[in-house]
């Protein structure tokens, strides 16, 4: 256990380290946003959307809820192609964590919306308000308020997943140390600082996502 | 107790001088006289030496060895080895020969001496015809996959510079998969590699565009045997010329022999 600790080449890979935070972050921004969007879209139609559509949407969370990230990754890189769906590497991570946060977030808002009271709905329709304008405005928002903790937990994980997506070179944080320790040999001390760097990025993503929940839910106080 | 052991060890070692001396000997007349000549081939190395489906080891290095006792009349004896073992069954005397895809460098020397080269061994940039790179400098603009950390991927960072889109994949397989599904237009790996996609006969064929590290395969003997080292090196350079290595490169490797070898 006499085992030396040395950070000389921290300076030199510098630049390749913060060029793999920067596609971390783009990949979590892109992957939560999207993704959350088409997880309330998928909500919708689970819970209160055409009935020939559900199973569909039934269909898709549950392949992708049983299925590994790293095999949806692989099938859309490596697979895709053969049927003539050609992408790059960072493409192909975003879609694929999009696909993924899609199925999560559809379960979790579904959750939410299912647990929206009977008359919330009729008093959107005892104002006028139509189907669209009663989900919107009535259901979506409370709804949202109410799993967003959940939702915050759930991007942190697929934050943290993102690492395999250097599996396909994509070139994150993952691969960035990967790489570094590959050159200077020097893996524990590598492993160490971007251990430190994801630590740093998930309590850094958990306090934008709730200063987003304050932002979007500004009563959120009063309705607990 | 101690005096057992040493007895033990006493006995070991006069038992492995006991099978070493007879290295000292001239080996070309031993190997006459006994009628067969013991030449240590990799079983775990495809294509140069596995073993196949009928429990035999076959492979480049094994054709090779196959050729040798051919033209030296004697019969063949395959003895199989590790990488990590292959010189020491040389220096004590358990083979003649070592055909074991064994590369040559400043320490091996030191203690084996090598013939000429008898097989090609390389990591170069391949890609189908289509792609038309000849030089490095011609990469600029296309992508190319890599093993990351691998040999090649260090020679080729270094030759390249910033310039050229390398993708660094976690291994050997990552990297072939890239390839055949179009991820990227050419890949740096070695020929034994490639040798391996091509058998598979895939729709996108990587041939060589270029060396990227060039480390030919010799064959290793003891020291100062110089009536076998010139036996041997006279048979690589007749099948040089005759073709007979040509049909080994082409059946195991699925590339011609390079002219300069």
């Amino acid at each position: 256990m006499r085992y030396q600790l040395n950070f000389d080449w921290l300076p030199q890979y510098l630049p390749t380290l913060i060029e793999g935070i920067g596609v971390t972050i783009y990949l979590i921004v892109v992957g939560a946003v999207v993704g959350c969007l088409l997880g309330i879209v998928c909500a919708w139609t689970r819970a209160l959307g055409p009935k020939p559509l559900r199973p569909l949407v039934g269909a898709y969370v549950e392949l992708i809820r049983n299925t590994p990230f790293m095999i949806q990754l692989f099938f859309i890189f490596f697979g895709l192609p053969s049927l003539g769906v050609q992408m790059n590497q960072l493409q192909a991570a975003s879609l694929a964590m999009i696909v993924n946060l899609g199925a999560y977030s559809c379960e979790i808002i579904r959750a939410g919306i299912n647990a929206t009271p009977r008359g919330q709905f009729e008093a959107g329709a005892s104002l006028a308000m139509g189907r669209f304008q009663t989900f919107r405005y009535i259901v979506l928002v409370p709804a949202l308020q109410r799993i967003w903790p959940a939702l915050s937990s759930q991007i942190v994980i697929v934050m943290l997943g993102s690492a395999v997506v250097s599996q396909i070179a994509a070139e994150d944080l993952s691969y960035a140390a990967n790489f570094i320790q590959s050159r200077n040999f020097r893996a524990f001390e590598t492993y160490i600082v971007s251990t430190l760097i994801y630590l740093a990025l998930s309590v850094l993503l958990r306090q934008v996502l709730s200063g987003v929940g304050w932002a979007l839910f500004p009563k959120r106080k009063a309705a607990q | 107790m101690h005096r057992r052991l040493f007895l033990s060890l006493a006995t070991l070692t006069l038992a492995a001088l006991g099978t070493a001396l007879p290295a000292y000997a001239d080996a070309l007349e031993n190997i006459k006289a006994a009628g067969t000549i013991k030449i240590a081939v990799p079983q775990d190395f495809p294509p140069f030496g596995s073993v196949g489906t009928d429990l035999q080891p076959v492979g480049y290095d094994v054709d090779m060895a196959q050729l040798i006792g051919e033209k030296l009349g004697v019969a063949v004896e395959l003895v199989p080895v590790t990488s990590a073992n292959r010189i020491p069954y040389l220096q004590t005397g358990m083979a003649d020969l070592v055909i074991s895809s064994l590369g040559k460098n400043a320490e091996r020397e030191a203690v084996i001496d090598f013939t000429d080269a008898y097989a090609p061994f390389f990591n170069g940039v391949f890609g189908p015809a289509s792609v038309s790179v000849a030089v490095a400098a011609d990469l600029a603009g296309h992508k190319v996959g890599v093993t990351r950390g691998s040999v090649e991927d260090l020679t080729l960072t270094e030759l390249v510079g910033d310039g050229v889109d390398i993708s660094r994949y976690e291994d050997n397989n990552g990297t072939i998969s890239a390839f055949l599904s179009g991820q990227v237009e050419l890949i740096a790996t070695g020929n034994v590699v490639a040798a391996a996609i091509l058998e598979r006969n895939p729709p996108i064929r990587p041939e060589l565009k270029f060396l990227v590290k060039d480390s030919p395969c010799y064959i290793g003997l003891n020291k100062n045997e110089t009536a076998l080292l010139a036996a041997v090196n006279a048979i690589i350079a007749t099948a040089k010329t005759d073709g007979s290595l040509e049909a080994i490169s082409q059946q195991w490797l699925g590339q011609a022999l390079p002219v300069d070898l």
